[in-house]
């Protein structure tokens, strides 16, 4: 049996299981798919919200504010790419000022600092490409961009070092309370654990359904993008929303923290749980309404297009903590935006909340750092030639779009949690991620991976299951 | 920091017969570096015949074609460094690239020839709805998976864009065994050569379906379907005209964008056309001693006009490391109207004469797309130059017209004309000094008048 059982290895359920992994606890994390950030933790726009977004008092708000705070020194114990550059909620219209000064307000309330009202002004200093319209702009100094797959690697990677560990391709069909705990009863067989943490995203009412009479009711609101070449990376500099309310959310136009620019996302409720497929309704709308707040947006840039699903719970605020009537059993549900910034935040709080559960002791081999891929790019040219001279694989490139080498990929493949699918090695490297959306790379990187798996190539998925490269 | 005199990008076939020209133009130090593990470019995955028939008077396979110039590489004892990607091309002519056994290095060249040919477009560019499945390739890309690996990538397939590397993997694909269901295209024609359509759609039976494009995409994990629509003649899908094919792959051949990352970052400029580098009469981009030659200056057709323009970058870039190396003065002859010639040194341009500096501009203009190259220089032109160019759409029974200035020089007569087909028309030296006034020279599609 095992003391906490983790059904979900998106950013939530990994980062619960990174902070329960400094105590002494037997932990397994439960995937269905064949890696850690496959649903909504893959398919978002990657911002570290500043935080006065969410109403005063809730739990959103406040997970917000503590994930934001975290997330510099998370990035730095875990090698992640994360920079504070500040956002913009953009007004364009003179009637609209006092919406915009009451997000402020509602911004000091939760506690964000350094937030700015700018003038029409200051504001195109800041970002010449706002559009003539604007009237003012609110200034977050404390919003920022994350690379959402590196984050939940990341964690999840550091979970594995100090000994949680991780079942993929898991699906949980049925979960039964014991006397002591839970039987867990999955495709591939019964776990039992005193402890459940369901941090399934879209599907988290289904799991606390099973066991809870108090039903939780997620929707999953399909958010739809567009991402832009390189080429447009630098059109703005910061994040720019648009004003909430009025049009609805709005569309975000934002740099990425690869230097690519990301529109979107468009916001409409939907029924399928699975249905990720973006819609020409969508992507039309990403382009008419991302025009709006931001001038010449190059659209014809666009380098791929993709959709993700928030899970909204309709009571419209996170819902973590044990449920009532099924002790034992700990949600993180209806985590949809801000939910990545929030994700350090939230891990500890369930790392807490199942501490005193069940009398945790800390571990004395947790060891809480951990290295990224290295990338040779960032290393000054003569200890660079001294890695190629160790390790010729970092000399060839592979991608040549993002310039990553066979060393690079190889090292997602053979870290811990490595990668076993085409999209795997892409989320870890960005290998294929590029302008030709791995044209060039794709046998290369098969090849590899093949090797590296010691499959042969017609074995490899694009990202597990069904979805075979090959058809021999 | 190691010297060269010529330093070509791109070991295809463009950057082999750049070399070779060069070399036979008396360049001794050349470099030719090449990112892949072998020399050749995609001519090694085009297993096809069909190659040749200008350069060599026969019908050779893409490998074949690319031995001839390997070996004479080899013969000429060019020198190359193969798994090399370039990372940066300074103004200066300063070349940074990587390797596994060199490390990262820098070389100086004294001319450089960009010979890195193009890419294809990527789904995401087309914005298809739908999922993201696997099953859904590039051309070039299953190409490469049949013909090098040897590996099938489906058996059941759809191709989006009727351009010569699709319609090369209709008729491969179906010769594997696959089950090729049709070929859709955007357009009301199709982009690649007439010969292709006979020889690998009409052949095998495999329907090409004019204005027609993928509107969805079905299956979450492996490709299940695609739903096919008419376009009008905007090219908006026409509602009602939907009609689902099911598919295990969907092969992409929408268009080929020449690869000019390290020219954009070096500053040279591109034409928007044409989406490679503006270039002179000899080939040179806008970066002083920087030619250009193969598809990342314009896609061509076919690769013998590669090799043939590659052949002209060879050489004047030759003459250039020649010119800019000697220390008397370089010999232009200048054109002024009492036809006396003169002789200045090239690197001087201030003190050059109007006349010398002086560039006319070629215009395409009604039905043509672009022209390469886009400018030329009537001093330092040689007796002929050819302009490449390619019509925006089919016409029939047409002329083109080449106009200096708004006189009417040339009026070539031309049955039939496809987007698919690269034309070009001849400008003598001779005949521009006539004119030593016009600024530009304009190129158009011009309707031929019925014959009575």
């Amino acid at each position: 049996m095992y003391d906490i059982v983790i059904i979900g290895a998106g950013v939530s359920g990994c980062a619960a299981a990174r902070e329960l992994s400094r105590y002494q606890a037997d932990i397994c994390v439960l995937e269905k798919e064949e890696d850690v950030c496959c649903g909504t933790s893959k398919a978002n726009s990657g911002i570290v919200h500043a935080g006065y977004d969410a109403k005063p008092g809730t739990l959103k708000a406040k997970m917000n504010l503590l994930g934001n705070e975290r997330m510099g020194l998370l990035s730095k114990e875990l090698d992640f790419p994360f920079v504070r550059k500040g956002s913009l909620v953009v007004c364009t219209a003179k009637e609209e000022l006092l919406r915009l000064q009451e997000l402020y307000e509602r911004g000091v309330k939760n506690g964000v600092k350094g937030l700015q009202i700018l003038s029409r002004e200051e504001t195109l200093e800041m970002e010449p490409n706002i559009s003539a319209d604007v009237q003012s702009a609110l200034f977050a100094p404390t919003g920022g961009i994350v690379c959402p797959f590196s984050m939940n690697i990341a964690l999840a990677e550091n979970a594995a070092v100090n000994g949680v560990e991780f079942h993929f391709n898991t699906e949980v069909r049925d979960i039964q309370r014991l006397e002591k705990g839970f039987r867990i009863e999955t495709e591939t067989g019964s776990y039992y654990a005193k402890c459940v943490i369901n941090a399934a995203g879209i599907y988290a009412d289904k799991l606390h359904n099973m066991v809870s009479g108090r039903k939780l009711s997620i929707i999953p609101r399909k958010g739809e993008y567009c991402l832009l070449d390189k080429n447009a990376g630098k059109h703005v500099s910061r994040t720019i929303f648009a004003l909430p309310g009025a049009y609805g959310k709005g569309v975000l136009v934002t740099p990425t923290i690869h230097g690519n620019l990301l529109v979107g996302p468009t916001s409409v409720d939907i029924e399928n749980k699975e249905g990720v497929d973006t819609t020409k309704e969508g992507l039309q709308e990403i382009a008419a309404k991302a025009g709006k707040n931001v001038e010449n947006l190059p659209m014809r840039e666009v380098i791929t297009s993709f959709s993700g699903l928030r899970a909204h719970e309709e009571s419209g605020d996170f819902v973590i903590g044990e449920a009532e009537d099924a002790p034992g059993f700990f949600d993180c549900a209806g985590i949809e935006s801000p939910g990545l910034t929030s994700a350090p935040a939230v891990g500890v709080l369930l790392a807490e909340l199942l501490q005193k559960k069940l009398n945790l002791e800390e571990s004395t081999s947790y060891n809480g750092s951990r290295k990224g891929i290295l990338d040779p790019r960032t290393l000054p040219i003569k200890e660079r030639n001294k890695l190629i001279a160790g390790n010729p694989a970092y000399g060839r490139i592979i991608c040549r779009c993002e310039s990553i080498t066979e060393g690079e990929i190889i090292d997602a493949a053979r870290r811990p949690l490595g990668a076993c699918s085409i999209d795997g090695i892409k989320r870890r490297t960005r290998a294929g991620m590029g302008r030709c959306q791995s044209g060039f790379c794709l046998p290369k990187v098969m090849e590899i991976l093949a090797r590296e798996l010691q499959v042969s190539q017609t074995e490899l998925t694009k990202c597990g299951g069904n979805s075979k490269l090959l058809k021999p | 920091m190691t010297d060269y005199e010529l330093v070509i990008i791109g070991g295809g076939p463009a950057g082999l017969a750049a070399g070779i020209s060069a070399r036979k133009n008396g360049i001794e130090r050349i470099l030719i570096l090449e990112r892949d593990k072998e020399l050749g470019g995609i001519l090694n995955q085009c297993i096809h015949n069909g190659f040749g028939l200008h350069t060599f008077q026969e019908e050779l396979t893409g490998p074949e074609y690319a031995d001839r110039y390997i070996q004479e590489v080899r013969k000429l004892r060019i020198e190359c460094r193969l798994n090399t990607m370039v990372l940066d091309i300074s103004p200066e002519r300063k070349v940074t690239a990587v390797n596994p056994s060199d490390g990262m290095f820098e070389i100086q060249a004294q001319a450089v020839i960009l010979a890195m040919g193009c890419r294809e477009r990527p789904r995401g560019a087309l914005n298809i709805p739908g999922y993201r499945p696997a099953g859904i390739f590039s051309a070039g890309t299953a190409q490469r998976l049949v013909n090098i690996e040897g590996y099938m990538p489906g058996k059941e397939v759809v191709i989006l864009g009727s351009g010569d590397i699709g319609l090369i993997m209709a008729r491969r694909m179906t010769l594997e065994g696959a089950s090729v269901k049709a070929v859709a295209e955007l357009m009301p024609y199709s982009s690649g050569l007439k010969r292709n359509i006979v020889q690998c759609l009409d052949d095998y039976g495999i329907p090409l379906m004019l204005s027609h494009t993928v509107v969805r995409i079905w299956g979450k994990e492996r490709l299940e379907g695609i739903t096919l629509a008419e376009v009008d003649e905007k090219g908006r899908p026409i509602p009602g005209t939907e009609e689902e094919i099911s598919c295990d792959t969907l092969l992409l051949s929408v268009g080929l964008i020449p690869e000019n990352e390290l020219s954009k970052d070096c500053g040279i400029v591109l034409d928007p056309s044409t989406k490679g580098p503006e270039v002179n009469e000899s080939l040179e981009t806008t970066s002083e001693g920087i030619f250009a030659c193969g598809n990342v200056l314009h896609v061509h057709d076919l690769v013998d006009y590669v090799s043939e323009e590659a052949e002209l970058a060879g050489k004047y870039a030759a003459q250039y490391i020649k010119e800019s190396k000697a220390s008397q003065p370089v010999e232009c002859i200048k054109e002024g109207k009492n036809g006396q010639s003169a002789v200045y040194r090239k690197e001087d341009k201030s003190s050059r004469p109007a006349e010398l500096i002086r560039e006319i501009r070629l215009i395409p203009e009604s039905g043509v797309s672009y022209t390469v190259p886009q400018k030329i220089s009537p001093a330092r032109m040689p007796e002929q130059v050819t302009v490449r160019f390619r019509v925006r759409s089919i016409f029939h029974r047409c002329s083109v017209g080449v106009y200096f200035g708004e006189r009417c020089i040339v009026q070539k007569k031309r049955l039939i004309m496809a987007p698919g087909e690269m034309e070009s028309i001849m400008l003598s030296r001779e005949k521009l000094r006539e004119f030593p006034e016009i600024k530009t020279i304009t190129i158009r599609i011009e309707e031929q008048m019925e014959e009575a």
